[in-house]
């Protein structure tokens, strides 16, 4: 295998100020939002007793999910010893803790008693897989740093591939376990179904691909280069099998679902006239999270800039299936007396409204803006941009 | 930070609970005390000769909560009214509950559910409150440990280690739960409420613990309904587990195995 270097301090450093008062910003307005969910409650967010989730968890999962699919990129390098993926090892392992960071600063700041966080990492019900979690994303923070350090340190290039067996597996781990959040769920239609942990795990594959190619993207953009065919090409057909995927993963879960007389209303609500959520459902997840960038992707023909816009619409759809899974799950009514209708003064046998305010919004992109800004610090400062001939075209047989 | 959470906690460590940054007023005032047993008095006196409810033994402070009693309740829908709701009314008073009127948003620790039965289009009519499961799902899912069981079965929040995150809200299965979306000025010092913290129906074990009963049993008995048994399930000579052996009731989504110490007669 030919050497490669990485680029050192990439792009003018006009551009990098500007694109962190840019970041800045957005976290500034996310942390105006913390504030005044903090402040007044969340009586000032669009949640409330019947949509106890609303969009700051959807973007929350989605980083959370994001992340741990955007580590696959180091895997293939490293467990399954695919050399062109090896110089994007860094840049995968630093957008994971980078989405992970972004990811658990929205559901820190959602909490409704932030001011305990420290509860949450000193009291532990074992029992509880959010608690589990909580270890779990732990552990990946201080393993895939120290796989970093193992990629990044020439002299410690012994443990990486080590490091790097236990974060995929850490990370098959973790995503299981964000899966299961709602799978353990037994009441609720929408959820408790061992096909959320698989189906969260492809989901990842997808979601953190498409984040790893449009920050690639971006990185030799601002550094006036572009990113290496060869390599584009394989993560494009990989991305394009992760999408497919996802589809197929999806299609099975509703099938099943449909075929149980018992869900079949619910199934009713999401597929055909759930307002909002069907065509969140049809339009986002389906068709422009599933469809469109297959049809990207597997088009013949150049495909620098297309694989670029698929990756933003599979990110795009990643949002609108968090969406569906998670407001989508809770509109529908919890379902109390089966073979009853029902009439409450607290919402029950009705399907939820919910309209997220502003705030909600700024709380999860301001997860996306730490991200963001971890990541645009980091390859400002560390080396994570590979150049050379070999960069991505190595051979690996 | 808290203290490490106990099996068997008391109602007194509610009561101390942190409300939004104000602690709680001191619990053992003589005025909360005759208050307290007067209305348990009262409200034995609604129905005078008649033992509608089992009254619990009064005990001392520092007296953990007992693994032989299990509190338990069993509402007849028969005798349930539509339309009336002395219980959910006589709830929001103890607890100070629903001041807001934001019905998405205010808390609602029970309320009267409507049912009609879509193949025969027989109705009745309800209430619905924390089931208080044996194997209660918002106790597995709470991360901290702040949803617990007290060893008598209630289940119970402890006000100083909820996080507010709302996962127990999505677990439950009877829609128990609400979440404190603002601050609440008006506190009755037994039951403090901390504005991001998640809440339930406690059986009111601030009157339970000092010898009374539940604020709905009592209101639903004066309104001359007696549709809430309460009692020791236990106890086999108490009037509900005696009850309970002579009717058939059952168990609100009895295929999810909770072990609901709330049973109904007539559903």
């Amino acid at each position: 295998m030919a050497d490669y270097t990485y680029v050192d301090r990439p792009g003018r450093p006009a551009a990098f100020w500007g694109l962190l008062a840019l970041g800045a910003f957005f976290l500034l307005a996310a942390f105006a939002a913390f504030l005044d969910f903090e402040h007044h409650g969340h009586i000032v967010s669009g949640m409330d007793n019947q949509i106890v989730w609303g969009v700051p968890h959807v973007f929350a999962v989605f980083l959370i999910v994001a992340a741990s699919g955007v580590l696959n990129v180091a895997s293939i390098g490293t467990v399954f010893g695919k050399l062109p993926y090896k110089p994007h090892a860094p840049l995968s392992g630093l957008l994971a803790l980078a989405l992970l960071a972004g990811g658990l600063a929205v559901v820190a700041a959602d909490l409704g008693r932030p001011d305990r966080l420290i509860v949450a990492m000193t009291h532990f019900n074992f029992k509880s897989i959010f608690a589990i979690n909580m270890l779990f994303y732990s552990g990946f923070f201080a393993i895939v740093a120290a796989y970093l350090v193992t990629l990044m340190e020439r002299s410690l290039k012994p443990y990486a591939r080590p490091l790097g067996f236990l974060a995929f597996f850490w990370r098959l781990a973790l995503t299981t376990a964000t899966g299961s959040i709602f799978g353990f769920l037994v009441a609720r239609s929408a959820y408790g179904s061992a096909i959320m942990a698989p189906m969260f795990i492809i989901y990842s594959f997808a979601y953190g691909l498409a984040i790893f190619l449009v920050a690639q993207a971006a990185m030799a953009a601002w550094s006036g280069g572009r990113p290496d065919a060869a390599t584009l090409a394989r993560m494009k057909n990989l991305l394009a099998v992760f999408v497919g995927a996802a589809l197929y993963f999806t299609a099975v879960m509703h099938l099943t679902s449909l075929y149980f007389a018992k869900q079949a209303a619910y199934e009713r609500f999401i597929l055909l006239d759930g307002g909002v959520h069907t065509l969140m459902f049809w339009l986002g997840q389906v068709g422009v999270g599933g469809v469109l960038p297959l049809v990207l992707l597997l088009a013949p023909g150049s495909c620098g800039r297309r694989v670029v816009v698929a990756s933003l619409l599979v990110v795009l759809g990643g949002l609108a299936q968090m969406w569906v899974t998670i407001i989508g799950g809770q509109a529908w009514p919890l379902e109390i007396f089966p073979g009853y209708r029902v009439s409450s003064s607290f919402q029950d046998g009705v399907i939820n409204p919910y309209a997220p305010t502003l705030g909600e919004f700024a709380l999860g992109f301001g997860g996306f803006a730490l991200a963001f800004v971890i990541t645009l610090i980091a390859v400002r400062v560390l080396r994570f941009q590979p150049q050379g001939a070999a960069a991505g075209a190595g051979s690996e047989d | 930070m808290s203290e490490p959470i106990e099996p068997t906690r008391r109602a007194g460590d509610e009561a101390q609970a942190e409300t939004g940054g104000n602690r709680a007023a001191p619990l053992h005032s003589r005025r909360d005390f005759i208050a307290a047993t007067a209305a348990a008095v009262a409200g034995l006196g609604l129905a005078p000769g008649i033992r509608l409810v089992e009254v619990a033994a009064a005990k001392p402070d520092d007296e953990p909560a007992s693994a032989k009693v299990r509190w338990g309740m069993l509402i007849d829908t028969t005798r349930c009214q539509t339309g009336c709701d002395a219980c959910v009314s006589a709830c929001n008073k103890e607890n100070h509950l629903g001041e807001t009127r934001n019905p998405r948003t205010d808390a609602q620790w029970i309320r009267k559910i409507d049912l009609t039965e879509e193949q025969t289009g027989q109705s009745l009519s309800l209430p619905m409150l924390c089931q208080h499961c044996d194997n209660a799902p918002c106790v597995d899912v709470c991360p901290t440990g702040a949803s617990f069981k007290r060893a008598d079965g209630i289940v119970l929040v402890d006000r100083h280690i909820c996080i507010g995150c709302r996962y127990c809200m999505m677990a439950c299965p009877y829609k128990a739960r609400s979440f404190v979306h603002e601050p609440h000025e008006d506190q009755n010092p037994l039951v403090p409420r901390g504005q991001g913290t998640v809440e339930s129906c406690t059986l009111c074990v601030h009157r339970l613990d000092r010898g009374g009963t539940p604020a709905c049993v009592e209101a639903c008995a004066g309104e001359g309904h007696h549709a809430m048994l309460f009692g020791d399930l236990n106890d086999p000579q108490s009037a509900i587990a005696r009850r309970l052996r002579e009717v058939k009731s059952t168990e609100v989504r009895a295929d999810l195995k909770l072990g609901t110490a709330i049973r109904y007669e007539g559903l």
